[in-house]
């Protein structure tokens, strides 16, 4: 399903939020939306997943509104105390389909998220009582139960490990590519965003900075005007760009305002 | 990746599903025993199988069948009702307000039912109506409205938890406030009669006033009932449940509709019991999970069994005489609570 977003508008609180943003998204591709604190990826993906009133043309496909269960949400935010075992909030990824019995079929694709994610070994246990990492798996997992069309994720790497974090951002390119989902999510760091998405989207205080294939879109300007910090961006053997910060910006200026031995701002 | 049709998980999850359906039916089992015994209780001596026989009209024994049928029967079973209707709104109350300390009784509705009892109380003699008509009457109807006040006004500041709880606070203050002010104005009669009502009690049970709280309970349920998987969902949190496609604010407004009807007809009826409400929840917490469908029933079967063994134990206090079944309660509720709250390893909330 087709992702196409034109001149998407937000307003919050009084506040704009996006100004008219426009990309579009194809099925069996990733999309990473990356973008300083504060510039509307959030907003974005809660607008796309039509929790959010909008104005502005989003169309899925040939339609204007998807239906509620082809799209599969992740919240940032991944807390909760509810006394429910880890198979019952992957269950609730199928949360329109079930009945006061629940069917074979809901029971076997909450059972095929949790292997596929790699943590049926938690099937029991209490959300409460796992790590946020752990959480973070989970809730990809009832993700995947949902079986969307469309996966929107909002920094599903931030809680995990080294190890985790590649293991689900390479789970989420699999099942995009296996499935043929449309897939958008927000990340934080560059060089997993460049070396994992198929296309990068760049927002800055609500509008589209810019938007493209890694290579083209990441480089030493984008960083310094978009992030305010001053980087090397080189490419890799496969022509992939890698970012090394140097140090933050001062406003306005182009270079760093303290130098950071370390090579990190 | 099990190629199977049925993947461990989900048949060890079947058999938690069974477990749980056990635990309901031994509290079922226990809530009828306490039934009985309850009804066997009482200045005169019944044996709980003479009790038995006339619930079951097995046998026919004119004084037993007077007391049990009369007397008796009116008021277990009205512990039953009463406790399961708290227990229920108690355990939607928890979950849509977001609260471990949530119960019927948060919002102000049973310091409004309060009020409207005391009203009625004092200024009863204006009435054309019996003061055991008006009082239940009265009650229900500003339980009713500081339902109405609070759903309002939490629905302007967008069905958050935290405006529905600052509103219900606010009118529990405000609805206490104005009894205590007609407690201030009330002939020292009508102020025994203010505090003896407040006190809650079983004894006003008839059979009409039974036949309104179940019938209720009866059409609530269903309506329960049908939300248990978005009230399961909500326990994930607003945003989540919303990303799972609830609408999270009706959800909301729906339930708390639901709740404070049953509230409303619980007190009006017996007066404020209101600690089952917080407990009931809990126990049925610990015990089921918060997987609504075997949650809701678990707290409802748990409040009666409460109100139950509390309808007992306020009839053996004082031989002979019945003691106030919300004293009662707490006193007996609130250690065993306690314990049950400080010898779990897990963290429920």
């Amino acid at each position: 399903m087709k992702i196409a977003v034109e001149d998407l508008r937000v307003r919050l609180g009084g506040r704009d939020i996006l100004h008219g943003v426009g990309f579009a998204a194809e099925p069996g591709t990733v999309t990473a939306l990356v973008g300083p604190n504060g510039s509307g990826k959030t907003t974005l993906l809660r607008a796309l997943s039509g929790m959010l009133p909008h104005r502005g043309r989003v169309r899925f496909g040939t339609r204007a509104t998807a239906p509620r269960e082809a799209i599969g949400y992740m919240a940032q935010d991944t807390a909760g105390r509810a006394v429910l075992t880890v198979f019952e909030v992957v269950l609730l990824g199928r949360l329109s389909r079930l009945g006061v019995k629940v069917s074979e079929g809901d029971l076997a694709a909450a059972s095929r998220a949790l292997d596929v994610v790699g943590v049926a070994h938690l099937a029991e246990a209490h959300i409460g009582e796992l790590s946020g990492g752990q959480r973070q798996l989970v809730h990809f997992a009832q993700v995947l139960a949902r079986e969307p069309k469309v996966i929107l994720l909002d920094e599903p790497t931030s809680a995990l490990d080294l190890r985790n974090q590649l293991h689900l951002l390479d789970l989420v390119r699999r099942e995009t590519r296996a499935r043929g989902l449309t897939t958008i999510v927000t990340l934080h760091d560059l060089n997993a965003a460049a070396r994992f998405a198929d296309r990068l989207v760049v927002l800055h205080d609500g509008r589209l900075a810019r938007c493209g294939v890694p290579e083209t879109v990441i480089d030493d300007d984008l960083l310094a005007e978009v992030w305010g910090v001053a980087a090397r961006v080189t490419l890799d053997d496969q022509a992939l760009p890698t970012v090394i910060p140097l140090g933050a910006l001062a406003a306005g200026s182009s270079r760093p305002a303290a130098p950071a031995p370390g090579g990190l701002a | 990746m099990t190629g199977s049709a049925t993947p461990d998980h989900a048949s060890s999850w079947r058999r938690l599903a069974r477990r749980r359906r056990a635990a309901l039916g031994i509290v079922a089992a226990l809530t009828a025993v306490a039934f009985v015994v309850d009804v066997a209780t009482g200045p005169a001596f019944l044996s709980p199988m003479a009790v038995a026989r006339s619930i079951l009209r097995v046998t026919e024994d004119r004084t037993v069948d007077t007391i049990v049928w009369s007397i008796r029967l009116p008021i277990a079973a009205m512990a039953l009702v009463v406790g399961a209707a708290l227990g229920l709104t108690g355990a939607v109350m928890q979950t849509i307000l977001a609260n471990p300390l949530a119960s019927g009784y948060t919002l102000g509705v049973a310091s409004g039912a309060g009020f409207g009892a005391s009203l009625v109380i004092v200024f009863g003699a204006f009435l054309p109506l019996g003061e055991a008509e008006a009082i239940p009457l009265s009650a229900f109807l500003f339980a009713s409205l500081a339902s109405a006040l609070v759903w309002g006004i939490g629905r302007s500041r967008g069905s958050t938890p935290e405006g529905l709880v600052l509103a219900g606070v606010a009118l529990l203050f405000l609805f206490q406030a104005l009894t205590s002010l007609l407690q201030f104005v009330a002939t020292p009669e009508a102020l025994a009669a203010i505090v003896f009502w407040l006190f809650g009690s079983l004894t006003r049970a008839t059979w009409g006033r039974l036949a309104v709280v179940a019938g209720l309970v009866a059409v609530m349920l269903p309506i329960l009932a049908l939300d248990a998987w978005k009230l399961t969902a909500l326990k994930l949190g607003d945003e989540k449940a919303r990303a799972l496609g609830v609408d999270v604010a009706r959800l909301r407004m729906r339930s708390l509709a639901v709740v404070s009807v049953l509230t409303a007809a619980a007190v009006a009826f017996v007066g404020t019991i209101g600690f089952v409400g917080i407990v009931a929840p809990h126990v049925a917490r610990m015990t089921l999970g918060e997987d609504q469908r075997f949650f809701l029933p678990g707290a409802a079967l748990a409040g009666a069994l409460v109100l139950s063994l509390a309808s007992i134990a306020s009839k053996s206090v004082v031989p002979g005489a019945i003691f106030p079944i919300g004293i009662v309660t707490a006193l007996i509720g609130v250690p065993f609570f306690l314990v049950l709250v400080m010898r779990t390893r897990r963290a429920y909330w």
